[in-house]
């Protein structure tokens, strides 16, 4: 089975929510929906779902076209980070509530709550009442009820945003078995880059009811094609400074460094670009002979205990330097940084990708 | 600002606890000192809300007392705590301005006219809402409301404490570096007594000078990002914070060497002479220390599985039959199944029944 949105856009009365959607999704597959709170990550799960209908497109499962179909004609199931159980029912029967409404025979059924309940770490809370457990073990009974009922589109709202990251942990070990034992279309709606990457699978990455960019995970994340994109698919924030090439040369804002238009800038057109660099390729020990080598200003540190966050204020700009182990820095202190060109990004005056080490060039 | 003892603390939610099973806090003695930044860090479940309320004042403990700056304000309500509370959900009165919203924990103490003024002025400037103050709260977006419930808190002088309850799970990640910016500035201006509890360990461990890991209603550590990191002093810490957690493996001491499950060695860093009889022995070590090794040296692995986490990669290994993650570079090639891993010296632990043992760099004598 496929899902596919063809040209969808949504609109409430003069509010565009979403703009011309396209995306297909195979089954077996997770697909993450990266990007910022309103950027339309629950209007387009509403409209996968059928909960809402598009103002324009279609939406197919397998070619057919379902735009019309409700919900509850659709194999469906849906999470949200707000999520509900019902109180009065252990977490067994809570699991097992859509298997009994689908009448599914006695054995069948306890194998399937069985199954479920261990993969969501459950097992041993089965007889107790959702008000007898935390809030994770809350969120995780919701989960295994949609999990359950073998529907083939599950979509997961932000499910995780109230939970411990060590569960994340362990569903990116777990999904990928569940996605082959199931074959659904598991569609995970996220605001957090790190999560896409522990989720892995494929990534589209949404802004202002756009999809900016779809595609393998990490692939989106190596190599976005805007940078709208790669704001959004860095955490800490991406950081940027504006270029000026002119001739062999290019330039920073307030002349702070200058790079030969050498390898992969070669090809540049003369013109304004900017240039991003993810906060782990700011380097506080000199990663190579090519490297640039930079001043800033401390302005804080943040110790992690494995990594620190070296936040650096240079040329205008608050950068953020991501290096592993402890570095102690004195705040308004001088610091020295690397830049290493075969890290850039260069994004030209609309923001689309005109250079990056390996990309080939349309002629 | 005050430095708040809990003394003896436990609690219990059912009527009549039989056992430490009933127990959603267990007994536990601690000191939060004055202008501390402290982080309480757990999986759900594991008790930071409870000993968070108790602290407030929503709370009070089935057992022991709490004092701040030495008076006993255990049955104290928390209006009489002086505490300033900041949650997940962002508390403000959305038909007020954010001015009437800075001004009204003021108001309600009857503080005067001018002098509300005053502070509403200087919190709007330290949290940069000055241009924001004759806004209504509604239509703010999340991240302006929490800091306008952040400056509800900062407002009132005469506070002990800011309690803060997940103050950044609603708000996006890059918001979130500039709101956590901001608290840690006010912190080092202020010198507030501020704890924080998050389930989210980055934010814990940036935030915080020192952690208080919990686990099933136990303070299992306390200490700094680094501490936690480098000697985790329980094999859950080990596993909690890091991503992926320690590797943690069943050892047999003999020595100076760990003999691992299939009769691989691993050299240890210490003696460990007076270890405790009948003890569950486990060796720990965490992702980061592992490498696979190009040469013949190290221990005989089958690489499983290899996950492209963007900034890194994750090995997934077996060592006759045991799971263990390896850390890798973002641009590591990493070829074929069979490898061979290596651990880095001086970060190999020892734990007994779960507990660090403390090792002892010298040979005791007759030992």
């Amino acid at each position: 089975m496929t899902l596919e949105l063809k040209h969808v856009t949504k609109k409430v009365q003069s509010e565009t929510h979403i703009q011309d959607v396209s995306l297909a999704f195979a089954r077996g597959t997770l697909n993450v929906l990266l990007g910022p709170t309103l950027s339309g990550k629950t209007s387009l799960m509403r409209l996968m779902a059928g909960l809402d209908a598009p103002t324009e497109g279609k939406v197919c499962f397998d070619g057919k076209d379902v735009t019309g179909v409700p919900v509850r004609k659709r194999s469906v199931a849906m999470v949200y980070q707000q999520f509900i159980n019902y109180p009065n029912l252990s977490v067994y029967e809570n699991i097992a509530s859509p298997l009994r409404v689908a009448h599914v025979a006695k054995a069948e059924l306890d194998r399937r709550v069985r199954e479920t309940a261990a993969l969501m770490k459950l097992t041993p809370l089965l007889e107790r009442k959702p008000l007898e457990l935390s809030g994770g073990q809350q969120q995780r009974t919701a989960l295994a009820r949609a999990m359950v009922k073998g529907a083939d589109l599950v979509l997961l709202d932000e499910p995780l945003a109230n939970l411990d990251y060590k569960l994340r942990e362990e569903l990116r070990e777990e999904l990928p078995r569940i996605f082959s034992a199931t074959g659904a279309i598991f569609v995970y709606a996220t605001t957090e880059p790190v999560e896409a990457l522990l989720l892995g699978g494929s990534t589209a990455t949404l802004a202002q009811g756009r999809v900016t960019q779809f595609g393998p995970t990490v692939e989106v994340y190596r190599r976005p094609n805007s940078l709208e994109t790669a704001r959004i698919f860095s955490d800490p924030p991406l950081n940027t400074i504006s270029v000026d090439k002119a001739g062999g040369e290019l330039r920073s804002a307030g002349d702070l460094f200058r790079l030969p238009a050498a390898s992969f800038l070669a090809g540049l057109r003369d013109g304004a670009y900017r240039i991003g660099i993810r906060p782990d390729h700011l380097f506080l020990l000199r990663p190579g002979p090519d490297a640039l080598a930079q001043t800033g200003i401390v302005a804080m540190t943040e110790i992690t205990g494995s990594e620190s966050f070296v936040h650096i204020e240079f040329g205008g700009e608050r950068w953020v330097a991501l290096a592993h182990g402890v570095h102690r820095l004195g705040i308004g202190q001088p610091v020295e940084f690397y830049l290493d060109p075969s890290r850039f990004f260069i994004f030209d005056a609309a923001g689309a990708l005109a250079a990056a080490p390996g990309l080939k060039r349309a002629a | 600002m005050a430095r708040i003892v809990l003394d003896n603390i436990a609690h219990a939610y059912g009527p009549a606890p039989t056992g430490p099973q009933d127990y959603a806090l267990k007994r536990l003695d601690h000191v939060w000192e004055d202008g501390g930044a402290y982080a309480l860090l757990g999986p759900s479940g594991c008790g930071k809300t409870t000993l968070l309320n108790i602290i407030s004042g929503l709370i009070i403990p089935s057992h022991g007392r709490v004092h701040f700056d030495g008076t006993d304000v255990t049955e104290l309500p928390t209006a009489a705590r002086n505490i300033a509370q900041v949650f997940q959900f962002p508390v403000i009165y959305d038909t007020m301005s954010v001015a009437n919203n800075l001004a009204f924990p003021l108001r309600n103490r009857g503080v005067a006219k001018d002098e509300v003024d005053k502070r509403v002025r200087e919190v709007a400037r330290m949290l940069n809402l000055t241009a924001l103050l004759d806004r209504k709260a509604r239509g703010l977006t999340a991240d302006l409301k929490q800091k306008v419930s952040l400056g509800r808190g900062l407002v009132r002088a005469d506070v002990n404490a800011i309690l803060f309850d997940e103050p950044l799970t609603v708000i996006d990640p890059q918001l979130k570096w500039q709101l956590r910016a901001q608290i840690k500035a006010l912190h080092r201006e202020f010198d507030l007594t501020m704890v924080y509890v998050t389930h989210d360990q980055t934010e814990a461990l940036s935030f915080a000078d020192k952690v208080v890991v919990m686990y099933d209603g136990e303070v299992v550590q306390m200490g700094t990002p680094e501490d936690l990191f480098v000697r985790p002093a329980h094999t859950f810490v080990g596993y909690f914070i890091g991503s992926p957690g320690m590797n943690v493996l069943p050892a047999e001491v003999q020595g100076r060497r760990a003999v691992l499950p299939g009769g691989h060695e691993v050299a240890l860093d210490a003696f460990y002479p007076n270890l405790p009889q009948a003890a569950r022995m486990e060796i720990g070590v965490r992702p980061e220390f592992v490498h696979l090794s190009a040469s013949g040296a190290g221990l005989p692995v089958t690489v499983k599985r290899v996950d492209d986490i963007g900034r890194m990669k994750v090995a997934r290994v077996d060592l006759d039959g045991r799971g263990l993650n390896v850390l890798a570079a973002e641009n590591a090639v990493i070829d074929g199944d069979k490898s061979r891993i290596v651990f880095e010296p001086g970060h190999v632990h020892l734990y007994a029944d779960g507990h660090l043992v403390d090792p002892q760099m010298h040979e005791q004598a007759g030992g």
